[in-house]
Parts: C-alpha cells; sequence; structure tokens
C-alpha cells in the first residue's frame, strides 16, 4: 500500500498537460516507417530482419520520447507499457502461426478418412495408404486413463498443500512436486519400463505408458492447482467456517469451485503437455501396428509415436502420414481444450 | 451436483467420440494389395515360398533394417492368414534389451551381440541354451553430397577421413581435385553432417574410415560420433534434410535416403585406391569376403577390409536378427521359424527394390541352415 | 488489509486452533460425524502426499541403482568429463559438457519467454478487450497442445534454415560479445534450441501468468485507479505484488520443462560434447537429448550411464527449486515489512 500513497505524490504533476491524440501512434508508426526505409535505401543497412527490428526500436524511442515531451513521464511509461506487451503478444503469436500453418500445409494431405479408420496393419512404409486409427485410440485411452489417475491425485495433494500442510512436510512435498516437474520425460518412460514392465512383469501396454504419463502429469496439475486454490481469498474461507461448516464441505462447495476456471486451464495444460509425450510411449506401450482396444494387454501404438516413427522413414508416403499424424494430435487436444472450457462455463462458476 | 454433471458429460462425449469413431478397420489390403504379387519374383526359391504358420510375434530394434521389415511383414501377413508380426525399431540397443528381457521374441541389430551380451540374452533362452546372430538385411552407406553442378564424384578414403574431421574445409582442395581430375570443383566451403544419436551406420562408417583411412582418421570406430565439427541431426531424415538443403553439404547416409531425397552419392575408395560406385554387385564382392566370427551355431560377420577384390564396395553394414537358438517358447517357435525362413529365402527378393542388398549366397546358406535347426 | 497472501500461502492461513469451528451455539448434532468426516478427508489428502512422495523415492532409488553401477566403472571423474563414450573399453564417460549445455539452453529459453510471457498475461488481462482477450489467450493455449515431436520436425525442417539471418544478424552486431562470436556456419545451435524450447514454455508461463493476475482482487486496483494512476501504475502496484510468486513458480515450471524436454531439443541440436560459450555456433547437448540420442542403442553400461546423467538432472531441478523458494521467502518478508 506504501506503493500506491507514494506514488499519488507525482500525481499532480502531470495533470496539466495533454494526452495525445489517438492515432498519434499510427502517425509515429508511418513516421518511423520512413525514416527506416531511407536510411536502409541509403546506407549499408541490409537485410529483412534487420529492417524489421530497426523499425520496431524505432517506433519504441520515438513514440517514448513524443510522449515524454507532450505527455509527461507517466503517461509515457504508460504507453511504453502496452506498447510492450501488445509486442508480446505479437511476438508470440508468431511462432504459433508459423507452427500451426507448417503443420496443416503439410498435414493436410493425408488428412482423409482413409487416415481416420485404417490401421498400419500390412501397410509397408513405402505404401501410400494406411491410417492412424489405431493410434487415434491408443492416444485416447492412455491419456484418458493418465487423466483419470492425475486429475484427482493432483487435485487432494495440492489441497493438503494449501489447505492442510503445515510446517515441514509441505514444504517437502512442495518441492518434490517442483523436481517432478523437471523429470526428463524419458526418464519416467525407463522408471515404468524396469518397474511395472520387467520387474513386475505386467508387459508392455497402453496403461504402462498411461503409467509413466501420470508422473508427467501431476505435478503439472498440482503446481498450477496449488497457485489456484491459494489465490482464492481467506475471506471466503472464513465466511464458510464462521457459518459452521466443516473444513472439507468448504473445501468442496466453496473453495474447489472459485477456483475450477483456473484448475480447469492446469489440466488442460497437463494433458496437453502429456499428451504430445513421445520419449516414455516408445518405452512402455511398445508400438503396434494393429488396432488393440484393449490397453491393458499387449502393444498399443499411440499417436506422438506414430508421427515420431514415419517422420524418421526416407518415404515421402511416411512423411505425409506424419504431418498428418501431427495434424490428428493438434486437432485433438484443441477439441478437448474447447469442451473443457465449455463445460467449466456451462456450469456457471466465474472467478469471484 | 454440478461436478458429477460435468463427469457425467464428460464421460458421455468420450464414449460418444470412441463409438463413433469404431468404424477403423486393420484391413488394409484394398489400398495395398497390388504391391503384394511380386514378392516371389526374381528368385529361384521353390514354388512353396511361403511356409506359413500361425500366431503372433513381437520384435525391436534396428531402425536400419525396419524399411525392409515392414515390406516382409506386410507380404508375410497378407500370405499367412492368422499371423501378426510386430516389429517396431527404437534402436539396436533397445532390441537387445527388450530380447533379453523376454518382452521379445527376437531382436533386430545392427551390431553381433557382445560376449557380455550373448551371455545374458542366452539365459534368457533358457540353460544350456543359446542367442544367436543372424545377419539378415546387408545395406550399403551412401555418401551424398550437395555440389551444384557436379553430378559424378570421386572421394578416397583418405578424403572422406580428412572431409568428415575438419582438415579439408573447402570443395576445391587439393586433395580432392587430385581424387576428381578433370572435374570443375566449386570453391565452396565443406559441411558435414553426422549422426547425433547411437547407430550402427555410423559404426559401420568409421569403422570403414578407421581401416581404409588409417592415417587420416585418428578416431576410433563407435556407434556416437566423434570426430569434431560438423553438424549432427538425430536419425538419417536429418542429415538427408541437411545435406539436401545446404550447398556444399555432405553427409553418410543408408542408400534408401539418398534415393528417396534424389542426392547424388559419391564413387568411394576403397583399400585397393579404386573407385567404386554403390551397386549391388560391389557390394555383395565386399561382403563375400567378410568371415564368420561368431563361436557355437552364432553367425556374426566379420568384414575383411583388405579385401583384394578392386571392385569391393567397403561402406557397408549389416543388421542381424537375434533369436534363441533352442529354447524358444513353443506356441511361438513355428512362426519364428517359419519367418525368419522367409526372410532368408523367398525374401531376400524384397531387399534390392528398396535400396538393401540381398546376402551373398554363400552367407544367406549358413543362415538358413540355421535357421533350420532352430528349437 | 487483510488480503491473502499467496506466497505465504499454508503460514498465512488462520491456525488450525483459531478456527472458527466451535461456536457452542451453531454447533450442530452431526458434528461429530462431520469431524470423522472432515479428518478422513484430511488424511485422504496427506495420504496423496506422501504417495507422491514414495513415488519419487522409488524413481530416486531407481535412478541409483541404476547409475551407481555405472559411475563405478567410468574410467574418468563422471562429473569434469565432457566425452560420452559408456560402451567403450574402458568406458569413458562424464556430464560436464551436457549439464553445461542443459543449463545454457533452458536458462536462455527462460530469459526469451518469461518476458514475452508475462507480456501476453498482461495484455490479455488488463489491455486486450475481454472477448478478444478470451481468444488470444485460447490461441496461445494452443502452442501448448502442440506436442514436442512437431516442434522438433518444425524446428528442424523450418527453423534450423530459418533462423540462419537472423544468427547472422546477431553475430554480425553483437559479434563483440563472445558468446555472438560465429564461424559462419549457422543452424543447428544452442541458440534454435533455445528459441524452440523458448516457444515450448511460453503458453505454460503465459497461462499461469494470466491465472495470476485475473485473480488479484479488484478492490486494489480499483484503489490504485481510484488514487489517480496510470494503468501501468496500477498493473506495478496493485497487480505484479501479488503475483509475485506466481510468476517465480510458473518461471521455475517453464524452467523445468525447458532442463526436462527431450525429443524437441534432441532433433534441433547438433549434439556434440563440446563446452561452447558461442552459443550461435553448430553443437551442444543436453542432458535429456543426450538420453534421447543414445538410448536407443546404448549397452549395458551406456544405458546405466544415461540414467547417471538422468539423476543429475534431477539434482539440478532440486537446487533451482530451492534456489525460487528461497527468493520467494526473501520476498515475503520483505512484502510483510512494508506492508
Amino acid at each position: 500500500m506504501t506503493t500506491v500513497q507514494a506514488s499519488t505524490d507525482s500525481l499532480l504533476l502531470s495533470a496539466s498537460k495533454h494526452p495525445l491524440p489517438r492515432r498519434s501512434s499510427l502517425g509515429v508508426a508511418a513516421a518511423t516507417l520512413v525514416v527506416s526505409a531511407l536510411l536502409f535505401v541509403l546506407t549499408p543497412l541490409d537485410g529483412v530482419a534487420d529492417f524489421l527490428v530497426f523499425w520496431a526500436v524505432a517506433y519504441v524511442l520515438a513514440m517514448t520520447t513524443v510522449s515524454v515531451v507532450v505527455e509527461g513521464s507517466r503517461r509515457a511509461r504508460d504507453r511504453l507499457a502496452s506498447t510492450l506487451t501488445a509486442g508480446a503478444l505479437i511476438l508470440a503469436l508468431i511462432p504459433l502461426v508459423a507452427v500451426l500453418g507448417f503443420t496443416i500445409a503439410r498435414g493436410l494431405g493425408r488428412f482423409d478418412m482413409t487416415f481416420f479408420t485404417h490401421s498400419m496393419l500390412s501397410v509397408a512404409d513405402s505404401d501410400a495408404g494406411g491410417g492412424a486409427y489405431h493410434a487415434i485410440v491408443g492416444t485416447i485411452e492412455q491419456v484418458g486413463i493418465a487423466t483419470l489417475i492425475s486429475v484427482p491425485l493432483g487435485l487432494l495433494v495440492s489441497i493438503y498443500l494449501v489447505e492442510y500442510a503445515r510446517g515441514r512436510f509441505g514444504r517437502v512435498v512442495s518441492t518434490f512436486v517442483d523436481v517432478m516437474t523437471g523429470l526428463p520425460s524419458i526418464v519416467a518412460g525407463l522408471f515404468v519400463l524396469a518397474l511395472w514392465v520387467l520387474i513386475l512383469k505386467q508387459g508392455y501396454s497402453g496403461f504402462a505408458g498411461s503409467l509413466a504419463l501420470v508422473i508427467l502429469m501431476v505435478p503439472v496439475v498440482v503446481r498450477t492447482t496449488e497457485e489456484m486454490l491459494r489465490l482464492v481469498p481467506d475471506s471466503l474461507r472464513e465466511a464458510s467456517f464462521a457459518l459452521g461448516i466443516p473444513r472439507w464441505r468448504t473445501i468442496q462447495a466453496v473453495i474447489l469451485p472459485t477456483a475450477l476456471p483456473g484448475i480447469t486451464t492446469g489440466i488442460m495444460l497437463a494433458i496437453a503437455r502429456v499428451s504430445g509425450e513421445t520419449a516414455p510411449l516408445l518405452l512402455t506401450v511398445f508400438g503396434s501396428s494393429a488396432i488393440n482396444f484393449n490397453p491393458f494387454s499387449g502393444p498399443q501404438e499411440g499417436l506422438p509415436l506414430f508421427v515420431f516413427n514415419e517422420a524418421g522413414l526416407p518415404n515421402d508416403t511416411a512423411l505425409a502420414r506424419a504431418w498428418a499424424g501431427a495434424l490428428t494430435l493438434i486437432a485433438l487436444v484443441i477439441v478437448l481444450n474447447v469442451v473443457a472450457r465449455l463445460l467449466v462455463r456451462r456450469s456457471k462458476l466465474q472467478p469471484i | 451436483m454440478r461436478r458429477t454433471r460435468l463427469l457425467g458429460t464428460a464421460a458421455a462425449l468420450t464414449i460418444g467420440a470412441l463409438s463413433l469413431a469404431a468404424c477403423g478397420t486393420n484391413n488394409n489390403s484394398t489400398t495395398s494389395g497390388a504391391a503384394s504379387a511380386p514378392a516371389t519374383s526374381g528368385t529361384t526359391a521353390s514354388a512353396a515360398a511361403f511356409d506359413c504358420a500361425t500366431g503372433s510375434l513381437t520384435a525391436s530394434g534396428s531402425t536400419a533394417q525396419s524399411n525392409a521389415m515392414s515390406q516382409w511383414v506386410k507380404a508375410y501377413q497378407q500370405n499367412c492368414a492368422g499371423s501378426t508380426i510386430n516389429y517396431q525399431g527404437g534402436g539396436s540397443g533397445k532390441g537387445v534389451t527388450d530380447f533379453t528381457a523376454g518382452t521379445t521374441d527376437f531382436a533386430g541389430s545392427d551390431f553381433p551381440l557382445s560376449a557380455t551380451e550373448m551371455t545374458a540374452a542366452s539365459a534368457r533362452c533358457g540353460t544350456g541354451n543359446q542367442a544367436i546372430d543372424l545377419p539378415m538385411v546387408p545395406g550399403p552407406i551412401a555418401v551424398g553430397y550437395n555440389l551444384p553442378g557436379v553430378t559424378a564424384l570421386n572421394l578416397s578414403a583418405d578424403t572422406i577421413a580428412k572431409i568428415f574431421s575438419g582438415t579439408i574445409k573447402t570443395w576445391d582442395d587439393a586433395a580432392i581435385k587430385a581424387d576428381n581430375p578433370g572435374v570443375t570443383l566449386p570453391s565452396l566451403g565443406i559441411q558435414t553432417f553426422h549422426r547425433s544419436d547411437g547407430s550402427g551406420t555410423t559404426f559401420n562408417f568409421t569403422r570403414y574410415l578407421e581401416n581404409d583411412a588409417p592415417t587420416a582418421w585418428t578416431y576410433k570406430h563407435d556407434k556416437t560420433w566423434t570426430a569434431p565439427g560438423g553438424q549432427g541431426s538425430k536419425g538419417t531424415a536429418g542429415i538427408a534434410q541437411g545435406v539436401k538443403s545446404t550447398p556444399g553439404g555432405i553427409g553418410y547416409m543408408e542408400l534408401s535416403f539418398a534415393t528417396q531425397s534424389s542426392i547424388p552419392y559419391a564413387k568411394v575408395g576403397n583399400a585397393q585406391g579404386k573407385f567404386v560406385s554403390l551397386t549391388t554387385a560391389n557390394v555383395v564382392n565386399f561382403l563375400s569376403k567378410a568371415t564368420i566370427t561368431g563361436t557355437g551355431k552364432d553367425l556374426a560377420l566379420s568384414f575383411d577390409y583388405t579385401n583384394p577384390d578392386t571392385n569391393a564396395y567397403p561402406a557397408v553394414l549389416v543388421t542381424y536378427e537375434i533369436v534363441c537358438q533352442a529354447g524358444n517358447k513353443s506356441t511361438a517357435l513355428p512362426l519364428v521359424k517359419s519367418f525368419m525362413n522367409y526372410l532368408a529365402g523367398s525374401g531376400q527378393a524384397l531387399l534390392e527394390p528398396n535400396d538393401y542388398v540381398a546376402l551373398p549366397d554363400n552367407i544367406k546358406a549358413k543362415v538358413q541352415s540355421a535357421i533350420a535347426a532352430l528349437a | 488489509m487483510g488480503s491473502p497472501h499467496p506466497d505465504g500461502g499454508s503460514t498465512l492461513l488462520v491456525p488450525e486452533t483459531a478456527r472458527p469451528e466451535v461456536p457452542g451455539p451453531t454447533r450442530r448434532p452431526t458434528r461429530a460425524k462431520e469431524r470423522l468426516a472432515d479428518r478422513l478427508f484430511r488424511r485422504l489428502t496427506a495420504g496423496s502426499a506422501a504417495f507422491i512422495l514414495v513415488i519419487l523415492v522409488a524413481i530416486a532409488m531407481f535412478l541409483l541403482d541404476r547409475a551407481l553401477p555405472a559411475i563405478y566403472q567410468d574410467s574418468t571423474s563422471f562429473f569434469t568429463t565432457r566425452t560420452w563414450l559408456p560402451d567403450g573399453t574402458p568406458p569413458v564417460f562424464g556430464i560436464a559438457a551436457l549439464t553445461y549445455g542443459t543449463l545454457v539452453t533452458s536458462v536462455l529459453a527462460v530469459l526469451m519467454a518469461v518476458p514475452v510471457a508475462v507480456g501476453v498475461a498482461l495484455s490479455v488481462t488488463s489491455y486486450v478487450p475481454r472477448r478478444a482477450a478470451q481468444v488470444v489467450g485460447y490461441l496461445v493455449d494452443l502452442l501448448a497442445a502442440i506436442p514436442s515431436v512437431v516442434y522438433g520436425l518444425w524446428g528442424l525442417i523450418f527453423l534450423v534454415p530459418a533462423i540462419g539471418p537472423l544468427s547472422k544478424w546477431l553475430a554480425d552486431y553483437f559479434g563483440w560479445i563472445p558468446i555472438f562470436t560465429s564461424q559462419g556456419i549457422f543452424g543447428k545451435s544452442i541458440f534454435t534450441a533455445s528459441v524452440v524450447l523458448a516457444i515450448m514454455i511460453l503458453p505454460i508461463i503465459a497461462a499461469i501468468s494470466r491465472e495470476v493476475f485475473t485473480q488479484a482482487p479488484q478492490s486494489q486496483k480499483e484503489a490504485a485507479y481510484a488514487l489517480g494512476a496510470t494503468k501501468w501504475e496500477m498493473i506495478r502496484t496493485a497487480v505484479l505484488p501479488y503475483a509475485r510468486s506466481g510468476l517465480i513458480s510458473a518461471t521455475v515450471l517453464g524452467f523445468g520443462r525447458a532442463m526436462g524436454e527431450t525429443i524437441a531439443v534432441a532433433l534441433v541440436l547438433s549434439a556434440n560434447y563440446e563446452i561452447n560459450i558461442h552459443v550461435l555456433a553448430p553443437g551442444g547437448n543436453t542432458i535429456a537429448a543426450n538420453i534421447a540420442n543414445t538410448y536407443g542403442d546404448a549397452g549395458k553400461v551406456g544405458q546405466g550411464a544415461l540414467i547417471a546423467s538422468g539423476l543429475v538432472l534431477f539434482v539440478i531441478t532440486l537446487i533451482v527449486n530451492f534456489g525460487a523458494r528461497a527468493i520467494v521467502a526473501r520476498n515475503k518478508d520483505f512484502r510483510v515489512s512494508a506492508a
């Protein structure tokens, strides 16, 4: 609060100055564009990348200078902040457009009915046909089972950390959850391979893959959920306790619903994170070219594995399948994402 | 209440999605039936090319042979109803680990089992039984390059070694000129591409350099690239892509990647100082002098890099199938035997169209008799 | 103010003993039962937390069990050697170069991703109109939906050639800074891998930051505006302090993710075992990428050596997390005293 009070002292300084008109940013952009273009024509400066960077820097500098002179330093700082955040947004969308565009351009070639209704059984690498049906089935089952295990587990752990934990045990758990996020996915796969497949002799199966994914998924769920639960105002908790509502009911009826949108985001991130994992699947589900509906027995395929394997082959036919598989994988996660958000919105829960 | 509805909807959606898509099929005969016919052409094998067995096999290992394996599996499955063979790549190390742990029926490997691996793998086959290496898929290693305007290139072993160890830096170097009299070489910087993952291709390529260019190549042969410089790529696909997109690029790759990406490849110098083009005949010239160094029924090969044949192409990789000589699961044995029999028999005809090379007759005969003795 | 301190978490909650659960008149007849349910629920959550520890201990033991025999067979110092030939005779391997590469790529990725991610989260929560903000938010989340193998392939086929000019530009203008010095070959460098990693961790950091910013108390924001603050001053005084712990944990999450990323890095890095400070030159390697690159063809010692390197990664993550926690704790003290 002290900081806010401090800043009020400087308030009067700039109150008399007038803000810049709205169009001024466009004007400055145009002016710096012309100046940069001239510089690039007249001097040895060269290159598209150079030009864009030069222009962007020139714009930010010019805009800030103009703003400082006309509006005063407080408005100038405000303007600089909005320019930079907008710049960040554009910068973040560039790779999205690049990756998505690239994948769509290469993936649409085999994004057809055969692809979604056929397996790869008896399709050689150089054959044109074949599809990813078996891989789609496998991925849905593996990620589905992993989600069913990770989400309740992760929720319970984060509830413990936020609502109950005190002292050392809580801190230890919290630290180790973070450590778990840094576990290389392939190590999770190695662990499940050693314990489940080799020592317990359960064999390769979709479920073994799910177990490896659980190890990767739980920390993400815990970490994001924990952040969201911590942000639920204590006043809500206290109000609920004051009404004589027991703690577990408070958690279930007040805290979780309040944090639900954030939690959903966390779960979606976790699903997105694991559904593209290749390395742990490589070691646990074995892979197969035939359909296997049973996740608990026998080798199963997964979409990331499918993409990885097909992409490593020299044949154009296999490459086309790989990109179509990548596109399918992205589409699958997007659909899940949208559905989850719609569900959350329909159940009315909004952040307080 | 809210939560149950949420869960319910989610479950309904999942089930809906699954049942909607439940029209998937394993039947790919309509799309690929045409290609299955020539499986037996070109060999003198008897009419009964397919001595079928039923059941299912799983196997894993070498990615270098997976292209051939996918053709074999397809041909076998289409001719032998009731058989399923699931071969997955993942690398020779994984293949051996899986086989040793007993989770697969056979392994594909770029290397014969080492002594310690042999002990561990044999233990899996039961007491007193032995795991054996069967050489099955020979594949030439091409030295692909990207030189605008140059369509034919000779590279001696010494020159290749110097290029890949960074001693020769430009394409108009005197050593390359000496290998290629009369060819105009651009003064372009050389960019070498090698594998960054462990691979049998690297192992055999560096072993060729170690043997045929002992002074210029001072590094050990290994699965992992040990020379400095150059750009590494995971998998041959990355090397092919790198060479293809980089003027001045050069890299070693399995032949199929060079042909599929239309990358020209060099005539390679052998121990006799001759430049040899990569042809089936020249590879067979080299392989036919290989000796079997495996003990017992094991058929591990040892290449003869001093091969006196002036037409022997020395940059060659042979991948193996690893099976139990005896002690196979009784349920798997008939199919293992029948499938291996096919691979070493009429299946060999599928190798050349897919940029591999068929086994020389002398080795093939030994492999076939070893398979006949599997128990 | 009595408002929640996000980074204080559990310690700032009402202590167990002071909970207004007891007042006599409002006590309900089912209290005993509810108490039991409460205790059961508490046990359930604590049990889950313990289960996580059990899994981690199991993983750590598994790593140790596999790693130690291999380290014993190492003929050189495991921590200072750069070479990686664990299946040679004698085995020679060490994690010096791998650890270096892991840290450099991840730090660079975080340096690139965090400002952009925070900027995205700020503009989504405070600048862009609400409708558009949702769309943009989804779009950035989509980045997280792209599987790592696709990033790897995209990086290999698209980014590696495309980043050449940018790398050259950096080398031309900033070559006087040693790390940007270059021999003229660009493409599969530590810098490229960092860019791919930055893109991959961006959505995670952005999404968590966004949620944290959204949760900043409206009352404080309005108070800031009421005092005449500009939007940026409001953000600086009412949103950012509140979000600090969330931002740090988002960053650590991103950092951990970057260090553990396997396939994408393996595909875009020209892996070698050199310690190279020139981030634009080909080369570099990370622990995770090395596992992906060499596990498939590794022999027995080789697999153990790779698992040993995984263990090192595990320990690094541990240290980073303790560091982050120390920072959060110090921040909290500062803020408590300042408030």
